[in-house]
């Protein structure tokens, strides 16, 4: 955990609004864990003012500028323009100042990617699910169920398909590979291998009606959320999210960005959070 | 003259308020610093004037649903609720994180009742580690049909009369700047014994969605902070300085040693840094900095010569 002043290495757009962003990051190699994010500052300016969480999708090495010098370290992030920071990013060329602050939050349990895993992705909820699937050890064991809205929305399948991970896509309007809701892929998936561990990464429409189906087969689950937040660190509290048992009186909040983002979904109240629409407003959207 | 000596005078930060000694006039805002310790990997919480815990209540608080933040424009508003691990969890889990640092602690509290008030404070007056109480006002008086203390001036008056009471510490009230006249508030709590007063406190704010026209946090209604809120906020303080003579710490969108230099000048004995701190972690030990270079590139000795030197 460490904030970096640190500067952006590329930044493609690899699907209509969807950027892939490569920035310069000493030490993520050793200390990011599948799932955890960073917290992006784009400027220092007043719009935006607040950092921004981002899921880490990969980190890795690169040939240095010369050959006396080290391999560079970095991340990537994948981020789709929705709101006025990320409107800032999309213009952010090789060698724009920024700030970096993580590796942030608790990751996947990977002592659970033993045997057969299934991986849920819905559109930009794919990213933190790479990094995942690049650490578990017998890919032929893995496969990920990518969804979105349209074609446009499906990234990255190419990656998960040279990690040896079977992939299946689906698009609701049909543009791309099996038309329908991804929820109904992971039924069907789930009749094939019964005894699959899930992970889950999505909007929060597609994390209850996957929750919905693993508890009905008693399937373990994890899941990656997405809340708004200010920090990153558990000071703000605007990130939280009720754990299981929760109640007014004895109050269980659990903080997206340290207990979570990624929560077991037994360690979560999702009754309540079923009848309550609390988690799809956004200043970012 | 030799450069090198003037260079090396010694600068001092120091200041005292309510028989509190701070390092230097740089401490956080209740509420955006947590209990210290999710700090402690970016900041060393020893170079800070004192530390300002997240406001505590009797019982452990649930606070509100989400959205509990949104960014506006230089600034966010937050409807957190007050959510907090309640005292008793407090003192056994999280003060003693906070007592291996050579760094003054205080304890940001509120009730619900005037009652309750009371019963905080006198449970936090037997705790050695703490160096001072900061009371909220900010909340609503629920015997009184909710409406909150900090704007009814006799409400606040017998409710810091009550606190009083129960602890000899040095007090600290934060006032709210959602008021007609904040020197009215101001006058009344200091009558009724507080040590000093902090301010201000978010503005009441509020933000739509346009697409779902629904607001954007799940209270409706929530608190304005940052940059945005700086020029009321100097202006408060000022107002509040000519108001007591109780010390006064300044609080209202400070991220520079510049902005904190503002509300010193108008007569603040020290301030808190509070959204600064999500923006960046290290953002008080900058201020530090800034805050040193600007005295020695002044010429400045000790930074009780700045306080309250407004000219007109």
């Amino acid at each position: 955990m460490k904030n970096h002043k640190t500067i952006v290495l590329s930044n493609q757009e690899i699907s209509p609004g969807y950027f892939r962003m490569r920035i310069l990051a000493p030490e993520y190699n050793r200390l990011a864990k599948p799932g955890q994010f960073v917290m992006f500052r784009v400027q220092r300016s007043l719009l935006p003012l607040l950092r921004r969480p981002f899921g880490i999708f990969r980190a890795g090495f690169m040939p240095a500028d010369c050959d006396t010098m080290p391999p560079k370290e970095f991340i990537e992030i994948i981020y789709k323009v929705v709101g006025s920071g990320t409107e800032i990013m999309q213009g952010l060329h090789y060698g724009d100042p920024i700030e970096l602050l993580g590796p942030l939050g608790a990751g996947f349990d990977l002592s659970l990617t033993g045997g057969d895993s299934i991986m849920v992705g819905g559109g930009i909820g794919l990213v933190p699910l790479y990094m995942l699937a690049e650490s578990i050890a017998d890919p032929s064991r893995a496969e990920v169920l990518i969804g979105g809205r349209t074609r446009d929305d499906v990234i990255t399948v190419t990656e998960f398909e040279r990690l040896g991970v079977k992939t299946f896509v689906s698009t609701e309007d049909g543009s791309l590979g099996d038309e329908g809701l991804v929820t109904r892929v992971l039924e069907s998936r789930l009749e094939k291998k019964p005894g699959a561990r899930v992970f889950a990464c999505g909007p929060m429409p597609m994390i209850r009606a996957v929750e919905k189906i693993c508890r009905s087969r008693g399937v373990q689950l994890q899941v990656s959320l997405e809340e708004l937040m200010a920090c990153g660190v558990g000071a703000c509290l605007g990130c939280v999210v009720k754990g299981e048992g929760h109640t007014n009186d004895n109050p269980s909040y659990l903080c997206t960005c340290k207990v979570g983002p990624v929560f077991h979904a037994g360690d979560l109240a999702w009754e309540d959070t079923v009848s309550a629409d609390d988690c799809e407003c956004g200043a970012d959207r | 003259m030799n450069r090198r000596e003037k260079v090396d005078k010694p600068l001092n930060l120091q200041v005292e308020i309510a028989g509190i000694t701070f390092k230097n006039p740089i401490m956080p805002a209740s509420g955006t610093f947590g209990y210290g310790e999710e700090y402690a990997p970016y900041l060393d919480l020893n170079s800070l004037g004192a530390i300002v815990t997240k406001g505590l209540s009797l019982r452990p608080k649930a606070g509100n649903n989400t959205p509990r933040v949104c960014e506006t424009i230089g600034g966010m508003l937050n409807a957190i609720g007050l959510q907090n691990v309640g005292l008793e969890q407090f003192i056994y889990q999280k003060l003693p994180f906070l007592e291996q640092f050579d760094t003054p602690v205080i304890v940001n509290f509120f009730g619900n009742t005037q009652d309750e008030y009371g019963e905080v404070a006198a449970r936090l007056d037997e705790l050695p580690a703490v160096a001072g109480l900061e009371m909220n006002i900010s909340c609503p008086n629920v015997k009184h049909g909710g409406i909150v203390f900090g704007t009814d001036p006799r409400a606040a008056f017998d409710a810091v009369s009550a606190v009083r009471k129960k602890t000899s510490k040095p007090l600290i009230v934060k006032l709210t700047p959602n008021v007609t006249d904040i020197q009215v508030t101001a006058r009344a709590v200091e009558e009724a014994g507080a040590d000093a007063v902090s301010l201000i406190n978010t503005l009441t704010g509020m933000a739509v969605d346009v697409k779902t026209r629904r607001p954007r946090l799940a209270n409706t209604i929530g608190g304005l902070s940052g940059p945005a809120i700086r020029p009321i906020a100097v202006r408060l303080v000022h107002q509040v300085v000519q108001a007591v003579k109780i010390p006064v710490i300044g609080i209202g969108g400070i991220s520079r040693a510049m902005d904190a230099l503002e509300f010193l000048i108008v007569g603040a004995k020290a301030v808190q840094v509070g959204t600064a701190n999500f923006v960046d972690p290290n953002a008080m030990a900058t201020i530090i900095d800034e805050l040193e270079t600007f005295c020695r590139e002044e010429g400045i000795e000790d930074i009780n010569d700045v306080i309250g030197t407004l000219k007109a």
